[in-house]
């Protein structure tokens, strides 16, 4: 099987072609201003370079969040699109779980993290078992101090991600009795072939009702909801 | 194909700029295979206006489905399509996003070429679908984000003459219409209004001597807003409908004065009014009043139902720009505040 991986999730952009498990060829850029510029003609750059068509592509496995809104919606909305109008397979990854992938650490929660700004953060928490990642706290948008708080049952902890090194001392902090890592260098960044190895292993999803899993509703939207209780079943959204 | 049979062009347009997603498949620039649109109102209504993050996320939910629906109601393949256009701007950067997004895939997935079209230029082509447009051309764009006259020469070629100072028309409609306690979008409403009472306030009418094909309507708009607060203190009841006919008359008398200005200046063969306010029956009717002193210049209204943010009007407009040999590579990012040139 024949995979493109895209991961527009945040500031890196990384995209993966992969034939079953081998890598094909990938290309992480950290410097991409505008992935809404960059990312077909990198996808159209590497099939080339390979020398393959992208209808050879089976699957369309994409990085669905949580990240930043503008970057989820780029990468979700050209993977849903390819894989529908190719008649090809999507499967969507959690964002965070790509970073955890590549941490090789046994009996160790490893906990991806992006800056959500003003003290909060995106975090999950994950272990490798029998060479799979088991999510042990699920992907949420979250105050640190609470994420803090939740992980304090487990012992060794390995926080992974560009952002978690802003809040190290403050994990240093809360955290001081446990065995504490943090990523290094290229781990600290999103890879696309691991996003390929993991939308791999899971089932492809419907492509019409596939979006990004934003972990957070808009401020217009939890403000309407606190005024209105009552559940709106209504469809929002008409043809005309 | 047969000897002599003409090839038809098909161009799959994708438009998403502000709260209606829409897709559709255009024959010859002028004939409507399909033309899909999913609107968001009921949802902006929740908060009385269009909130862009909700509308992006709105927009991604429908985009394939969209395009799926356009596909077979036009029954047409892939293979049929001559190119695939797409609205860039202006707009909202992030519902833009989603149609630049998918319409690149479209075209690259298919080896179609990317043609970019600016959504005002839609609009105008919106009335191509009533009959040709013939040049020299001026157009009265009115909408909830843009008011302008637009000179066209010829064909693929726009030039702002006159815009808006401050607030779009459309706009300032939806503010009174906040002020009256209208449900959002209240342009229709305070056209049905407006009906119903009469020009008894007199309102300001803006920039009426200026030298200008330029617009004003905030100070109409404060000025409507001032008597509706002075008559609440002194606990008067002011009858809104004509409030809604005297707020209407001083838009439809500014909008018509700066047009006449321009058809004086500009010799023209056709006047066309387009944009979602162009559906408003006062405007409609001071424009048929205009033209009438006019015998060589024929008024080319868009059709009622294509007044409103839809796929079809990209498709005609992106089939021109085709024609005239205009594309866009993989790159193409969304413009939000995309613009013609000046004149
Ligand atoms: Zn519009």
């Amino acid at each position: 099987m024949n995979i493109l991986a895209i991961d527009t999730s945040n500031e890196t952009l990384s995209i993966a072609i992969l034939k079953n498990k081998n890598l094909v060829a990938t290309i992480t850029t950290n410097q991409s201003k505008n992935h809404s510029v960059t990312l077909m003609p990198q996808i159209a750059n590497l099939l080339k370079q390979v020398n393959m068509s992208i209808t050879e592509i089976d699957r369309f496995v994409v990085a669905k969040g949580p990240g930043s809104y503008t970057g989820l919606r780029i990468g979700v909305t050209t993977a849903k699109t390819f894989a529908y109008t190719l008649s090809k397979e999507l499967v969507g990854v959690s964002s965070l779980a790509v970073l955890a992938a590549p941490i090789n650490e046994v009996n160790t929660v490893i906990i991806p993290i992006f800056d959500a700004r003003r003290d909060n953060v995106f975090a999950g928490a994950y272990l490798r078992e029998n060479n799979q990642l088991k999510n042990v706290i699920v992907d949420q948008h979250i105050p640190l101090e609470k994420l803090l708080e939740k992980l304090s049952d487990y012992k060794r902890l390995f926080f992974v991600g560009v952002d978690s090194h802003k809040f190290a001392e403050r994990i240093k902090i809360v955290l001081k009795d446990k065995e504490i890592q943090f990523s290094a260098n290229e781990l600290d960044y999103p890879q696309a072939y691991y996003l390929g190895i993991m939308g791999l292993a899971q089932e492809p999803v419907d492509i019409h009702s596939f979006v990004p899993k934003y972990l957070r509703l808009t401020q217009a939207e939890s403000q309407w909801l606190e005024k209105n209780q009552e559940s709106n079943d209504e469809s929002l959204v008409e043809k005309i | 194909m047969g000897n002599g049979e003409k090839k038809r062009e098909l161009i799959l347009a994708f438009e998403s700029s502000c709260d209606e997603t829409s897709v559709a498949v255009i024959e010859d620039g002028n004939k409507i295979l399909s033309n899909v649109v999913a609107t968001q109102v009921k949802s902006h209504k929740r908060f009385g206006g269009v909130v862009p993050e909700v509308a992006s996320r709105h927009h991604i939910e429908q985009v394939t489905l969209c395009l799926a629906d356009a596909m077979e109601e036009a029954k047409v393949t892939y293979n049929d399509l001559s190119a695939v256009a797409v609205t860039y701007g202006p707009g909202l950067v992030g519902a833009l996003l989603v149609g630049v997004a998918s319409a690149k895939v479209v075209a690259y997935a298919h080896n179609l070429p990317l043609i970019p079209v600016n959504h005002m230029a839609g609009h105008i082509y919106a009335a191509r679908f009533k009959s040709e447009i013939k040049f020299p051309a001026i157009a009265l764009l009115v909408s909830g984000g843009h008011t302008e006259l637009v000179y066209m020469a010829r064909e693929n070629s726009y030039q702002i003459i006159g815009e808006t100072r401050d607030d779009a028309a459309g706009e300032a409609y939806d503010k009174i219409g906040r002020v009256l306690g209208l449900k959002y979008p209240a342009g229709k409403n305070i056209d049905e209004m407006a009906h119903e009472g009469a020009d008894t306030f007199a309102f300001p009418r803006a920039m009426m001597k200026e030298e200008n094909f330029d617009f004003s309507f905030s100070g109409l708009k404060s000025a409507f807003i001032n008597t509706v607060h002075h008559a609440e203190q002194v606990n008067e009841k002011l009858n809104v409908n004509d409030l809604a006919a005297s707020f209407q008359q001083s838009v439809v008398d500014v909008l018509v004065y700066k047009t006449e200005r321009a058809l004086n200046d500009f010799s023209v063969k056709q006047l066309i009014l387009a944009g979602g306010v162009a559906a408003n029956q006062g405007l409609r009717d001071g424009l048929d009043e205009l033209i009438g002193k006019y015998s060589g210049i024929e008024l080319l209204k868009a059709p009622l139902n294509l007044c409103g943010d839809n796929a079809a009007m990209i498709g005609a407009a992106g089939f021109v720009a085709w024609k005239n040999g205009e594309s866009a590579d993989l790159s193409l990012n969304a413009d939000p505040s995309l613009e013609f040139e000046w004149i």
